[in-house]
């Protein structure tokens, strides 16, 4: 259906209103990648099979990833009257007793994690209310959501939609209050006013550096030349996270109504979404968002007769870490080799083609329609003093409840990994986090009071780079994790510039010599030198963040590399050549 | 396995507009159709794109998705990102290296059943370390979990 106003907008809520809150059963099966491959399609098949052996009148819907990692296969029941029931750790063996609770209206007390009584609806005031859950008996002794540990210091923003609704269709977005920010933006806005506020909101990129992303867009709007494009980067190559993928799976739509503002903003009539390789499931996705969203006028010519056209294509990578580079990105787009080149001049000056274009990374642009829908204050409310907004992780390593997350900016490490991560499995002790992957570094267990926030965690000597948080235990060693992340930056690097080609794998030789026991006196000095000379000389953030991990652990972790050259010994009993 | 004709590489490049710009999406039909890129299939995109041969060679082996030797019939791809590292995702490698045979340079079984290749970040770090055997997903692997798993595929 095709939008052209206030009134078309309203009528494809109410249809996704229907579908969301209907009047009978929703089952909710999560189905992103990591659900499906703890077993979801499988539970959801069977979901399917039994519904229509004993008879229940429900919609099967397949949502994106709620981020409950821990207790996938996940199921929501939505019934009219009874709070929203969330069910955990699902097998296809447990989906005959399940479905027979729903036909009677009761909860599986077997496999309930917990109840929702109210769900928020940021962009479409206010909340919907299933019902008072404690005031029913049936419901009483579950747990709400606002008191789930795993929940409670979490804020969604750029996941708000994530997990609530179906990928895949249009209108439960819209109902969730989606394009409306798109509709007021063009209906009243002039494009220099969309950037001041996004540059009033303290909006800054979600991977990398933090750069502010209303100045990216300022200077790509004041760039000479008629043709710009508006890019947007998926390409996570980062080890150790997998949440863009995860937001580009679970809510496509959030991110194109981003880029649609982005584009109007800048002036460009063309976009294009780059999606490194073996994103099949968000390619997918993504394709049908963005083809649901030209049929109704969000894309195409004149978007909601406001004069602006603008066309959006999928391209998908073909796979390489340096791809994440914005001038790597653009050569890759143009049918290159993904080899950087120097800066200035910034792609918001000469791009792809030569062209001014902005490249602005996933998560950036799902925060977007929430900034313009409710505007730059309440933004920039939430948040550090420098470091506005909230801020994805992909919470993982020795921690019960591994997870996908989204925390204010400002909370602590201690709180990401206690209160939210549930510490750590019993027996084992916290030894270092790794934040930033291989641009970033590991801070010990004394720092856990440290915020997430771009300067903070810079000057620790880590990094918010595109959000991986991976808990370590006793049972790592410092030099065999630096060993392999050099050695995923050295394999990772293009080969254009000589410090990162050859500096990156001098250190990389070096610290496998000290894993295995051939450690010279005088190691620690070299890589300290070999670390600041790489930074100064490499051509792009790839190679000049590359030593960053290193760096970090020589602060840390001194001792465990004198150990290793000194004594000839691992504590951490993963260097096999060496005793424990 | 299909055969290389020299009209369904000029299909792929039609799809494509006969666009330099389009050589990374070309490779990559190519690649799915034969599960690597045929030489004499890069000869021809070099003639009909008017690239040269060298720079198709910079572009097919700068992607880690291009292959330019012929592939198994099920590709296993062994998550290598940082959450499976923690998690003792190499020991799954040295497990299917040892099970099917395979050596440092020897990434294809011998019968073309199995090619084994360690990849960067598959997105799902939460249940580490991870595998995907050619469409499908697998979790928490372990050395005694790989027998299982192969065993779905045809190994004895």
């Amino acid at each position: 259906m095709k939008v052209s106003g206030k009134k078309d907008l309203q009528k494809l809520q109410k249809e996704g209103m229907a579908t969301l809150f209907p009047d009978r059963t929703r089952i909710m099966v999560g189905m992103a990648t990591c659900c499906i491959a703890k077993g979801s399609a499988e539970v959801m098949s069977a979901l399917k099979d039994e519904i229509k052996k004993q008879g229940l009148k429900a919609d099967v819907v397949a949502v994106g990833c709620i981020g409950l990692c821990y207790q996938e296969p996940t199921i929501e029941v939505v019934q009219p009257g009874k709070p929203k029931i969330t069910y955990g750790e699902m097998t296809p063996g447990k989906i005959p007793s399940l479905v027979a609770c729903i036909k009677q209206g009761k909860v599986e007390k077997q496999s309930v994690l917990y109840r929702t009584d109210k769900e928020e609806l940021p962009l479409n005031e206010g909340r919907h209310i299933f019902s008072k859950g404690a005031s029913l008996k049936e419901f009483k002794g579950i747990q709400e959501y606002s008191e789930v540990p795993f929940f409670k210091k979490q804020r969604k923003v750029a996941l708000r939609n994530a997990g609530f609704i179906d990928p895949e269709n249009i209108s439960e977005y819209i109902a969730r209050g989606g394009y409306s920010s798109l509709m007021n933006t063009l209906a009243s806005m002039k494009p220099e006013a969309v950037i001041a506020e996004v540059t009033k909101a303290g909006l800054r990129g979600r991977s990398g550096g933090g750069f502010p992303t209303g100045v990216k867009w300022q200077a790509c709007r004041k760039a000479d030349g008629k043709i710009k494009y508006m890019l947007c980067n998926v390409s996570e190559g980062d080890p150790g996270i997998g949440m863009h993928k995860s937001l580009l799976e679970s809510d496509p739509h959030s991110v194109l109504e981003g880029m649609i503002i982005g584009a109007y903003a800048i002036g460009a009539k063309e976009g294009y979404i780059y999606i490194s390789s073996g994103q099949t499931l968000g390619v997918m996705r993504m394709e049908k968002a963005v083809a649901d969203a030209k049929a109704c006028g969000f894309l195409g010519k004149s978007i909601l007769k406001s004069g602006f056209d603008f066309t959006v294509k999928v391209k998908e990578g073909a796979g390489a870490y340096v791809c994440g580079e914005e001038t790597a990105l653009i050569r890759s787009f143009e049918g290159d080799w993904g080899e950087p080149r120097q800066r200035p001049p910034y792609p918001a000056v000469s791009g792809l083609w030569g062209k001014p274009t902005v490249i602005n990374n996933v998560e950036t642009l799902a925060n977007v329609p929430v900034i313009m829908g409710k505007g730059a204050k309440w933004f920039s409310s939430i948040g550090s003093e420098k470091s506005k907004g909230t801020k994805v992780f992909s919470v993982v390593g020795e921690v019960n409840r591994p997870g996908l997350i989204e925390v204010p900016m400002g909370t602590t490490l201690r709180e990401i990994i206690y209160d939210v991560g549930g510490g750590l499995p019993k027996g084992k002790t916290l030894k270092a986090v790794l934040a930033g992957g291989p641009a970033g570094g590991c801070v010990p267990k004394k720092l856990m009071n440290l915020p997430v926030d771009y300067e903070a965690l810079m000057q620790a000597g880590s990094a918010m780079s595109s959000g991986g948080i991976i808990v370590m235990d006793e049972g790592n060693c410092m030099v065999d994790m630096n060993k392999y992340l050099l050695s995923f930056s050295e394999e990772e690097s293009c080969g254009k510039c000589t410090p990162c080609r050859v500096g990156v794998r001098r250190m990389r030789e070096i610290i496998t010599d000290i894993s295995e026991g051939k450690g010279r006196e005088g190691d620690v000095e070299l890589l300290e030198k070999m670390a600041l000379l790489i930074k100064d000389g490499a051509l792009c953030n790839l190679g000049k963040t590359a030593p960053n991990p290193v760096l970090a652990t020589l602060r840390y972790f001194k001792d465990e590399y004198q150990a290793h050259i000194k004594k000839k010994k691992c504590s951490a009993a993963v260097c096999k050549s060496l005793k424990k | 396995m299909k055969s290389i004709t020299k009209s369904a590489i000029d299909a792929i490049l039609k799809k494509h507009g006969n666009a330099e710009e389009s050589l990374i999406a070309v490779l990559k039909d190519i690649q799915n159709q034969y599960g690597y890129l045929p030489q004499e299939a890069l000869r021809q995109v070099s003639e009909k794109l008017a690239v040269p041969l060298s720079k198709i060679f910079c572009v097919a082996t700068f992607y880690s998705t291009f292959s330019l030797e012929p592939r198994g019939k099920n590709v296993i791809s062994v998550c290598q990102g940082t959450a499976c590292h923690t998690k003792k995702g190499e020991e799954v490698v040295t497990s299917l290296t040892r099970t099917l045979k395979l050596g440092a340079d020897r990434k294809t079984t011998a019968d073309r059943a199995f090619t084994v290749e360690k990849v960067r970040c598959m997105g799902c770090c939460s249940i580490a370390p991870a595998v995907r055997v050619n469409q499908d997903q697998y979790g928490q692997v372990t050395q005694n979990s790989v027998a299982n798993i192969l065993s779905k595929y045809g190994k004895a």
